[in-house]
């Protein structure tokens, strides 16, 4: 319980940082320990590939293309445009304090009492995985590889010097 | 960890939405505003490997491996996505970058009829 609750404000002290630095790049680096706290917290889950899978793709893959683009645009150093403070912010945190007071009143109620785990312990071994996602998941996974073959084609289209 | 119940990892994915959707309307540089995204499918992915784990199947199904796999499924076609759309995604920035020398994102009103 004392890991997970040092684990989580790990999390929501990064994802504050991420919205609240005004650097681009302290922004990522937030973001990295944002997706590897969350990471472990997926082990405590007993969902230890898609755990490895996170840090893999998120912040080995995914954060990598972040900080590549930062670096390529030129956005690490001071800040080009500042923020600006007007309506909309006042409104976005408005609106982001709905949003959670909606969810917490009308989610909250019905899942306190799932305190026992249903799962098997084995159920997010690779083996399980590897498993169901190759007999029962098929088709979607091939439909999954489609499209990331589209997100190439698209990704090497826009990256052309003439369009 | 088995103190946990359920309702601490909604939390958790609660929070982290809420600042995701509030990083979203608030900031004005594209790349952070990707970045919020990516947290925003983060706390989705929690909040499916959380319901995976905790939520009792039916007894017509529990013999059958699948009916436990379904969240950590979905978790999976959503790390796919996600991919996917970041590197759609920074390619249009840069495409935008080049074209206008600029990425600010209350400039970008090409589609605006």
């Amino acid at each position: 319980m004392t890991v997970f609750m040092v684990l989580s404000a790990i999390a929501i002290l990064a994802a504050l940082g991420v919205v609240l630095f005004s650097s681009p790049v302290r922004s990522a680096l937030c973001l990295v320990f944002n997706f590897f706290t969350l990471a472990f917290i997926y082990f405590g889950l007993k969902t230890e590939l898609l755990g490895i899978t996170q840090i893999v793709v998120y912040t080995g893959a995914i954060m990598v293309l972040f900080l590549f683009v930062i670096m390529l645009l030129n956005l690490g150093g001071p800040q080009t445009w500042k923020e600006r403070f007007e309506f909309r912010t006042v409104l976005g945190f408005g609106f982001g304090f709905a949003l959670a007071a909606v969810i917490a009143s009308q989610v909250f109620a019905n899942f306190q009492y799932f305190d026992k785990p249903q799962a098997p312990d084995s159920f997010g071994s690779p083996q399980a995985l590897g498993r169901v996602l190759f007999t029962h998941y098929v088709w979607p996974f091939e439909i999954a590889s489609i499209l990331l073959l589209i997100g190439i084609v698209g990704s090497i289209m826009l990256a052309k010097r003439k369009l | 960890m088995t103190g946990n119940n359920l309702a601490d990892y909604l939390t958790l994915g609660l929070i982290m939405f809420s600042i995701g959707a509030v990083g979203v309307i608030v900031r004005r540089n594209p790349i952070v505003i990707f970045m919020c995204i990516e947290l925003m499918l983060n706390a989705v992915n929690l909040t499916f490997l959380a319901f995976a784990r905790f939520t009792p199947t039916s007894a017509a199904l529990a013999d059958r491996a699948e009916s436990f796999m379904s969240g950590q499924m979905m978790v999976v076609f959503v790390m796919a996505v996600a991919a996917a759309e970041v590197a759609v995604g920074l390619g249009i920035i840069m495409a935008i970058y080049r074209l206008r020398n600029e990425i600010d994102i209350d400039e970008m009103n090409l589609l605006k009829g």
